[in-house]
């Protein structure tokens, strides 16, 4: 399994891999907002932890359909599938791997990008740590999703409209959390519940993906 | 030797189409009866409500429609569970034919309450917890409907479907309560439960569970109906296999 974790950031980081992208997505995004609302600090920073929540939540889901599709094309999906390691270690592992190639340098780069949607410097920690708590859940979501239409032509129109109604309790959580930071507001119950959701979704999640994985195999 | 007869039975599609075929007329007049009773007798025959006026009739539709809504996903998570239980394929088909009358009840319930809203609340959309609940109910129906047309083996897109329907009734109370956690609520509460200290009089109530009832025998026969129009699509699909392999 850790191999496999390796493995897949191996091919993420090298040629092609796509490491950067999501990363640049964001960036974007947070250049972009502004342009639109207009750049002054009373209305960006309001919505400033909704609105980099939400690039980190395109910027993983966007990174989604390589997960599993492109093991499948080259058939070393098959190959995993009859490996010794169980479908739910792929899962997991699959899932940790996303993470660390999308969730993590999104958690760290959010923080950065901050202080161009005006957000004040005592919110960003609070910013980092929703994200570093609800991201996870996400990749393990996404993982989900992405075995659910492995098989599918042109199935990344429908991933989206799978997995991002299956995203709102992360986002409603994370994004509160956050918010309650920035205003210094107490934030003990959405800490709680996007840490209780992100273990739930890593306890149980694998189990799923495994499940419609062999189904999309047999 | 004869076979054990047990509720299962039921489940075989030869038999499914026989008694389904049979119990259809009847779910249908009882639809129809009940609905067009109950209707009328709360749209033409009950008094205006002292603050509500006339706007309080649209709960015969909004009720009914909202509490199908719910119960049609309940219903497609049992026959999800039967299906990867049981294997039975009726029980996986039940579900593909009730989730879009589901979402279209998602959709009447949405609808009236927007309706409604406005002369109540002066709003036709709140972020209220309810309403939030229930755009997002519709769009897990979306997503279910969705991936059932994409998968064209029809086992595979049985189990990964059922599979969708457990992962997301799971998420759809989640996000139920992430929603409570997030907004005020505008909406009342629940006025229909039995051990309620403060319900609707009951001139309201009598032609509203009439309603209601008809609504559930509009279910059962839209389901019913569309189950059987998935038996004969599939058996039509393997009759053409063999004609063409003949």
């Amino acid at each position: 399994m850790i191999a496999l974790i390796l493995r897949d950031l191996r091919l993420a980081i090298r040629a092609g891999g796509g490491f950067g992208q999501g990363l640049a997505f964001l960036l974007i995004l947070a250049t972009l907002i502004p342009l639109a609302v207009g750049p002054r600090a009373d209305l960006l920073a309001p919505v400033a932890p909704g609105v980099l929540w939400l690039g980190a939540l395109l910027a993983s889901l966007l990174s989604l359909d390589r997960v599993f599709a492109l093991d499948l094309e080259d058939g070393s999906l098959d190959l995993l599938a009859t490996s010794p390691v169980p479908a739910e270690g792929v899962a997991l592992a699959k899932a940790a791997a996303h993470w660390l190639t999308t969730g993590l340098p999104l958690t760290l780069a959010a923080p950065a990008l901050g202080p161009l949607l005006s957000l004040p410097a005592s919110a960003l920690p609070w910013l980092a740590l929703s994200l570093l708590l609800g991201t996870p859940a996400l990749s393990f979501i996404g993982t989900f999703g992405a075995g659910l239409t492995v098989g599918l032509k042109r199935g990344s129109l429908l991933l989206s409209l799978l997995v991002l109604p299956l995203y709102i309790p992360t986002l409603v959580f994370g994004a509160e959390l956050a918010r309650r930071g920035a205003t210094g507001l107490p934030l003990l119950t959405p800490l709680a519940l996007s840490g209780g959701i992100t273990l739930g979704c890593i306890a149980v999640l694998p189990f799923a993906t495994a499940a419609v994985l062999r189904v999309n195999l047999r | 030797m004869t076979a054990r007869r047990s509720i299962w039975d039921l489940a075989n599609p030869r038999r499914f189409m026989g008694w389904s075929g049979a119990a259809l007329p009847w779910a249908w007049t009882l639809a129809t009866l009940l609905s067009a009773t109950g209707l009328t007798w709360g749209l033409f025959f009950t008094p205006e409500d002292f603050r509500m006026g006339h706007s309080v009739k649209i709960i015969y539709v909004h009720v009914p429609s909202a509490f199908l809504a719910i119960n049609a996903w309940m219903m497609m998570l049992v026959a999800s569970l039967i299906w990867l239980v049981r294997r039975h394929h009726v029980s996986a088909l039940a579900a593909r034919a009730a989730a879009p009358v589901g979402l279209v009840m998602t959709a009447v319930a949405l609808a009236t309450g927007a309706i409604w809203g406005k002369p109540m609340w002066g709003t036709y959309w709140a972020f209220d917890p309810r309403l939030t609940s229930f755009l997002i109910l519709f769009l897990f129906y979306l997503g279910y409907v969705a991936l059932w047309q994409a998968i064209e083996n029809p086992d595979a897109a049985a189990d990964l479907t059922s599979i969708l329907c457990l992962v997301g009734s799971v998420f759809a109370l989640l996000s139920r309560y992430a929603a409570q956690f997030w907004s005020q609520g505008l909406h009342q509460g629940a006025s229909l439960s039995l051990d309620a200290q403060e319900n609707i009089s009951d001139v309201f109530w009598f032609p509203l569970v009439l309603t209601m009832a008809g609504f559930v025998a509009l279910f059962v026969a839209l389901v019913l109906l569309r189950t059987r129009t998935h038996i004969r699509r599939r058996r039509l699909h393997s009759l053409s296999l063999k004609a063409r392999l003949a």
